[in-house]
């Protein structure tokens, strides 16, 4: 038996929908169980959950473990407090690791953002051979990180370094008059030049993804608010920063913070471009605390260092993500 | 007189006893395969070797080994910088290959992970003269050897000796400052010398150990528990190597790896360099490749000279040594055993110590004594002996899991990184005073 209402919650107006008698017989508990929509979901969800739980949070939560004892390779430690973490921040190595890992996120982020943008633009105009320039464009992004890195290796190496043979055949260095440098360039050998190296591998890397998604974002912006913004006399500066822009920041956004989680905790292009020298003047956290726990042994010690990064990841991406909240919501 | 019938269960038993209690020598004996399960694989992981015919030898061995042993013996070369992060991976997940390769004092680091194979590294001792005084430090630990003692590799200096020859050396310069004028008049004809004080496990530490200890430096008192680095000695080997790094180096150097400096000096763009034998024996076995300015092969024009130079407080060098361990998680731990024994019998090692040349000598006296040393270049030969006076980082102290911590910081090396790069002598061996009491004195 059941009562026939017309249009109800969830139903297209004016149509009927026969809902169960409340005195009606309950159905068997197989049924229920079998269409309760609870079980459903937590059943759907349950793979998803073991996965992060075993992949996510059982190694975070073991990272947090072995931060607070003194735990060394084949010795199980004991509890420590936060000893391990004030030891790090008293390092002068850990410092400059710190300090390193802050400018290479800037300016790498900062780069890949500007440069992306720019390319995303070029490529949102038409011109022959399109399709084969945006599908090339992903080659950095496509190869492994550690044959290009050694690619580079090759190209900023100190004795044969293509980079300056080059410049030296252009006399860019050398003793000639107009040369800005008498010497080859000290690419990895120096530590500053080291590091703005491993940002332009960074970078090079980078930008694919950030061109990419941002051109999939000016794509979804309608050409008439360009062609009205151009009728009421906006140049071309005028129409990006009052109409591509605000449209385009979600996505920009969304892709800057992929960006600076993934180049905060950068490893694979540090640990083939420097291995976190000269004079530990390119170490990452991340190197460093590989360097520290798997190559010193200090397990404890090593898992302290990586975990410095968490709060700053998590600060930043809780800011951005409540940024682009509110940026949803106006 | 009678005897009693033996049944199958009775003579398994005593077959498996036999066997247990003869080891490799029962083995060999009775001609037949050890009662290892079927199947069972034994699984060695080792650097990929500078000279690359040592790899290809032992490659060519496994098949005889798990002939003999009853077993499949498996190697697995790997970079050396990878391997310490391949051991800390099994170690903490408690699988992995049975056997690993150690540098230096490894045994020291990883002692809770490793079987006491004092059994075999005694009866080698005992049959091959005894193992160069740098592995008793390094290789035992609270009385026991938790490696067995394989290898050293010998450094020496590897260097041009018509470019010598051209400045007015037809020796090689024999002190600190001979070599630092001979440099410098090198490096302004275009020739530098090539040294790396990058981060690698080589060349850059078995520079910049024994430049410390040739001053009088020191890391540590003989306790270990103090830290003397900051000393006179120290600041004195500072200050040489800013002054030699300024006038004879090619200043790329702080980017090396340990393969840069074989480059270099095979491409002709370095006068000489810190070096194992590979140098000269890749240049001899690729001599219509490697050839001088002159269109003639190189190997011809190189000769070896002892690290560290005299003039100062003694000659301590510090040499690449190395050996095997087998992992306390290994379920083959008497397999494992039985293949150093059977790698070390001097019939097989022997193949493997002639192809190496003096790269890799062995790590007992026997081997110097070896007919090879009667063929080899004449070049070569400072290598017959070099282990002998070798010593390990760590020193004047025992050379402890901290002191390998030191070494992987690369503290002592990048010591020096910092000076020649315009840190102030003093102060580069004070940073390097803090890192040091932080690892000995915490």
């Amino acid at each position: 038996m059941t009562d026939r209402l017309a249009g109800g919650a969830g139903s297209a107006a004016g149509v009927e929908v026969a809902l169960p008698h409340p005195g009606a017989a309950r159905a068997p508990a197989r049924t229920r169980v079998l269409e309760s929509e609870r079980l459903l979901a937590a059943a759907l969800l349950a793979p998803t959950v073991v996965l992060l739980g075993l992949f996510i949070a059982y190694p975070f939560v073991m990272g947090i473990w072995l931060a607070l004892t003194d735990t060394s390779v084949g010795r199980p430690g004991r509890f420590v407090g936060l000893e391990n973490f004030v030891r790090a921040w008293t390092d002068s190595i850990f410092q400059a690791a710190f300090r390193n890992t802050f400018v290479y996120t800037f300016w790498a982020t900062v780069l890949k953002l500007s440069l992306g943008m720019w390319l995303a633009l070029l490529l949102n105009r038409h011109f022959r051979g399109k399709r084969l320039v945006r599908a090339s464009m992903l080659l950095p992004f496509i190869v492994p990180t550690v044959l290009s890195t050694f690619a580079w290796r090759w190209m900023f190496d100190p004795t044969f370094s293509v980079l300056n043979w080059t410049l030296y055949q252009l006399g860019l260095i050398g003793d000639r008059w107009w040369s800005l440098s008498p010497t080859k360039l000290p690419f990895l050998s120096d530590g500053t030049y080291a590091l703005a190296c491993a940002i332009v591998v960074n970078t090079w890397r980078g930008m694919p993804f950030f061109a990419i998604t941002l051109l999939a974002g000016l794509q979804t912006i309608n050409p008439d608010l360009h062609e009205a913004a151009a009728l009421d006399g906006a140049g071309g500066w005028k129409r990006f920063w009052y109409v591509t822009w605000p449209l385009l920041k979600p996505v920009t956004l969304v892709v800057v913070v992929f960006s600076v989680i993934q180049t905060f905790a950068d490893f694979q292009l540090i640990y083939v471009l420097t291995g976190g020298g000269p004079a530990n003047s390119t170490h990452l956290l991340a190197t460093y605390a590989y360097q520290v726990g798997v190559h010193s042994g200090l397990l404890g010690e090593g898992a302290a260092i990586s975990l410095f990064m968490f709060p700053v990841l998590f600060a930043v991406v809780w800011l951005q993500l409540r940024y682009l909240r509110r940026l949803e919501g106006a | 007189m009678m005897t009693k019938p033996v049944n199958r269960r009775q003579f398994l038993v005593g077959a498996g006893a036999a066997v247990a209690g003869s080891g490799l020598a029962g083995i060999l004996e009775a001609r037949r395969a050890p009662a290892y399960a079927q199947g069972t694989k034994l699984h060695i992981v080792r650097w990929v070797d500078f000279i690359p015919e040592a790899d290809v030898e032992l490659k060519r061995q496994a098949p005889e080994a798990s002939k003999a042993l009853g077993a499949e013996i498996v190697f697995e070369f790997i970079n050396a910088n990878d391997v310490q992060p391949r051991i800390t991976a099994a170690i903490q997940s408690g699988a992995g290959a049975d056997i690993f390769m150690l540098f230096y004092n490894w045994p020291q680091l990883y002692q809770n992970a490793l079987v006491d194979v004092s059994d075999v590294a005694e009866a080698i001792a005992k049959e091959q003269g005894g193992f160069y005084g740098v592995f008793q430090p390094s290789f035992r630990v609270g009385g026991r050897w938790l490696g067995v003692p394989h290898s050293i590799v010998g450094n020496a200096i590897a260097y041009r000796r018509s470019w010598f020859r051209e400045i007015g050396y037809d020796r090689f310069p024999e002190t600190w400052e001979e070599v630092r004028k001979a440099g410098a008049a090198l490096k302004k004809k275009g020739k530098p010398w090539g040294q790396t004080l990058g981060h690698t496990f080589g060349d850059a530490p078995t520079w910049a150990y024994p430049l410390m200890w040739s001053f009088g430096g020191a890391e540590t008192d003989p306790s270990g528990k103090k830290v003397v680095i900051n000393s006179k000695g120290t600041i004195e080997s500072v200050k040489w190597m800013q002054a030699f790094w300024k006038e004879a180096c090619d200043e790329g150097g702080l980017a090396w790896d340990d393969t840069n400096n074989n480059r270099a000096f095979h491409a002709g763009d370095i006068c000489a360099t810190l070096n194992g034998a590979s140098i000269y024996i890749v240049a001899k076995r690729q001599k219509d490749k490697i050839r001088d300015e002159r269109g003639e092969p190189m190997f011809q024009d190189i000769d070896h000279a002892f690290y560290p130079f005299k003039g100062g407080a003694g000659q301590y060098p510090l040499y690449f040594s190395n050996g095997h361990g087998v992992m306390k998680y290994s379920k083959n731990q008497k397999l494992a055993k039985d293949f150093l024994r059977w790698l070390h019998r001097k019939e097989n090692f022997e193949k493997w110590f002639v192809v190496n040349e003096g790269y890799s000598v062995a790590a007992t006296t026997y081997w110097e004594k070896h007919p090879m040393w009667d063929k080899v270049d004449p070049p070569l030969k400072l290598f017959q002996t070099a282990a002998r006076n070798t010593r390990i980082f760590g020193h004047a102290g025992p050379s402890t899991g901290k002191a390998t911590e030191a070494f992987s910081k690369y503290i002592i090396v990048d010591m020096y990184a910092k000076a020649v790069q315009g840190m102030k002598a003093e102060d580069a061996v004070r940073w390097a005073e803090t890192e040091l009491k932080r690892i000995y004195e915490a």
